[in-house]
């Protein structure tokens, strides 16, 4: 069978839909939550180089390049984030984060 | 002009079905026979010596949240030094420049102590 | 490749970008005493920007970095605006983050960082640095709401602001990569030139467009990607909802600007109902659950919601008219909130926040003066006739009423007369209720006067708006074409 750009982006829209279906459902720890936003950058990356190579035009990785990296930034200050979450309320559980609401 | 919009509900109701359709297939259908032995954790073959769940010193968070930082900043270093001969003094400043950005951040959490263990 | 002339149109940012790197190596070898240099450098730093950027001000539009980076019109007037009403954020909160532990290094630096992912936002004029800019404006915003290191409230405010703020991003980019797809460029003319002439396939444009507008309307605060907002600006700190509520709003505005308006323009038929909805249920929903409220701060979130569905208004409206009125709009919605949240923190004290709607109460007992000011800026909050903001939501109307939204505007102007009911329980609070404490205030004298200011501006900008509207006017025509 021939791979082609649109099993790529069928492969992109699978893996953004798990990550937003991951964050919505996620009830239980905040961790999973950033593996989804992880996993939801990755499947922009997918659909980027896809488009680039048969494109046939380098910039879409070097956008990747940069989402990479800016990835690795976002979840080391969500990972701060969470440490202070933890120090603060002693649980990580996503509905435990419910003392702001109205 | 409301049929265009079509594609994005087909989307939605996809990406939906992708993600609950696994979770209940696997209640569903999956055999479901708990016993003792199942449930225990696994280690390696041998019993488990202590709580899967066990504490891990904060201090750690701490080294791998610097490790990925400048860890995956290194990422650019491999592309900028494959064509460096074509992309000339610019390329070659702007990766200095770059560089001596993260040399101020680590400046930085070196003199705030992040590096020292105790 | 001219590097020179590269690093002179974008002075500005490099003298920012090593400021703040200074500043972060400086601030390590002061003590708490000395800490004031670190603010007093700041400070300083807005200064000298804010001189780059008006010395090389001029109505041609300059590109640099190979067209990532656009020097326009537009872009110099917000970044004037971002440098004082930045200035502006750190005379306001001084204090308060004196007292409450947060006077370090790390707030300067973060607030520059941030500033400076907002220039780059507003110079962006491709798809890649756009991204950059707002996420570097982020990162620095999800780090200072969580700064505040043992507030429990305004580590959940961050947790909750860094995975929503992170799904917009991811939906951003998701459109992005679709439009980048179809278009097979990252530069917004030239994305705006292929779909203009290219048998492009439309449905995957508008599944890339769909998904940009929801990530630009996360950004914003609009209705139906709002829930952020109101926990966000309820446990921050208050002098970093100050800063979040304020300053960041103009870069959003430039934000919409460049991708919207430059960059998919011809879409506009696609894209104008899309606010059209979010616009509505913005001003529904900002109005209707601001009433409920009995938090400040939470309040003022909701009213920040309603006024992002005044402000979509014009952009719906698609004319340069309505483009020159929703920056009128957003000018006057920053000079609003820098001052509502600035009498928060002129009332707050060590160990007391002031931030709930019964610590207004009786005020003009306590200060005629403030009470006023606070008067003022709860009329422009509402549009009552001669404050900044009746004229700001009268030009926006107005530009709607133009493009043919006469049902909307109609609708939108009895929303706005439900809204003004909760505003002017603030005035009932201020002038008609006893205190409930007494204690003096004493603002320090810079925070004062620039109060002071703030208030009489809505009035004095309210009463002659031809200047600022002209500001405008010429920032968008020589910028937009």
């Amino acid at each position: 069978m021939h791979v082609g750009l649109s099993h790529y982006l069928i492969l992109g829209s699978l893996l953004f839909a798990l990550s937003v279906v991951g964050i919505f459902l996620n009830r239980k720890n905040v961790i999973i939550l950033l593996m989804a936003i992880e996993l939801m950058l990755l499947a922009v990356n997918t659909n980027f180089i896809a488009f680039s190579h048969y494109l046939g035009n380098p910039t879409g990785q070097i956008f990747v390049f940069f989402i990479l990296t800016v990835a690795a930034a976002e979840s080391a200050i969500g990972l701060a984030i969470l440490v202070l979450l933890f120090r603060n309320l002693k649980t990580i559980n996503v509905d435990d984060m419910d003392v702001l609401k109205g | 002009m409301l049929e265009n919009y079509f594609p994005i509900l087909l989307f939605i109701f996809v990406g939906l079905a992708i993600g609950v359709l696994p979770i209940a297939l696997g209640r569903i259908v999956a055999p479901s026979r708990p016993d003792n032995e199942k449930n225990s954790p696994y280690e390696c073959g041998f019993e488990a010596f202590e709580d899967a769940r066990m504490k891990f010193d904060v201090r750690y968070y701490l080294v791998a949240i610097l490790f990925i930082l400048f860890d995956l900043e290194i990422a650019f270093l491999f592309p900028w030094a494959v064509v460096l001969k074509d992309i000339g003094m610019f390329g070659y400043l702007s990766m200095m420049l770059f560089l001596g950005i993260l040399v101020v951040g680590f400046i930085y959490e070196w003199m705030k102590g992040a590096l020292e263990w105790e | 490749m001219n590097i020179l002339s590269d690093i002179y149109t974008a002075l500005p940012e490099f003298f920012v970008l090593c400021m703040a790197m200074l500043i972060l190596i400086v601030d390590l070898f002061l003590d708490d005493t000395q800490r004031y240099l670190t603010y007093a450098l700041t400070q300083l730093t807005l200064l000298g920007a804010a001189v780059m950027t008006a010395v090389a001000h001029s109505n041609a539009v300059g590109y640099a970095f190979s067209g990532l980076f656009v020097d326009d019109a537009m872009a110099h007037t917000l970044k004037l605006m971002i440098y004082l009403s930045t200035s502006v954020v750190l005379v306001y909160s001084r204090t308060y983050i004196a007292l409450r532990g947060m006077f370090r290094g790390e707030f300067f630096v973060l607030i520059l960082f941030a500033m400076l992912g907002m220039m780059v936002m507003v110079s962006g004029q491709n798809f890649l640095t756009l991204y950059m800019g707002l996420e570097l404006l982020s990162l620095c915003l999800y780090s200072l709401v969580a700064l505040d290191r043992e507030n429990a409230r305004a580590t959940e405010a961050a947790m909750k602001y860094f995975v929503l703020g992170a799904l917009a991003s991811g939906m951003l980019l998701y459109g992005m990569s679709m439009l980048y797809g179809m278009t097979g460029s990252l530069d917004l003319t030239q994305v705006s030139a292929a779909i203009m002439g290219g048998e492009l396939n439309h449905p995957v444009l508008i599944l890339g467009l769909v998904f940009v507008v929801a990530g630009l309307a996360f950004k914003l605060g609009a209705v139906p990607f709002q829930m952020w907002l109101p926990d966000v600006y309820h446990g921050a700190p208050t002098a970093v909802t100050l800063f979040i509520g304020s300053v960041t709003k103009l870069a959003a505005f430039a934000f919409v600007m460049r991708l919207l308006i430059q960059g998919l323009q011809i879409l506009a038929h696609d894209w104008q109902g899309m606010l059209i909805i979010m616009a509505v249920l913005s001003i529904i929903i900002g109005n209707v659950a601001a009433i409920a409220q009995t938090n400040l701060k939470r309040m003022l979130a909701y009213s920040t919601i309603s006024h992002v569905g005044f402000l979509l208004f014009g952009f719906f409206s698609g004319t340069m008219n309505g483009f020159v009125s929703s920056m009128f709009y957003i000018v006057a919605y920053v000079l609003m909130t820098l001052g509502g949240f600035g009498i928060i923190l002129l009332l707050s004290r060590e160990g007391f926040e002031a931030e709930e709607l019964d610590d207004l109460r009786g005020l003009n007992v306590r200060s005629p003066w403030y009470a006023f000011i606070m008067l003022l800026l709860m009329f422009s909050m509402a549009g009552v006739p001669p404050t900044v903001g009746f004229y700001a939501k009268f030009a926006v109307m107005q530009a709607a009423l133009q493009a043919g939204h006469v049902g909307l505007v109609v609708f939108a102007v009895l929303m706005a007369v439900v809204g003004a009911f909760y505003y002017l329980r603030i005035v009932k609070l201020m002038y008609f209720d006893e205190p409930l404490d007494a204690a003096p205030i004493q603002p320090p004298l810079d925070m004062a006067l620039l109060l002071s200011a703030n208030g009489l501006a809505v009035l004095a900008f309210g009463l002659l708006p031809e200047r600022l509207m002209g500001v405008c006017a010429t920032a968008i025509l020589h910028s937009i074409q």
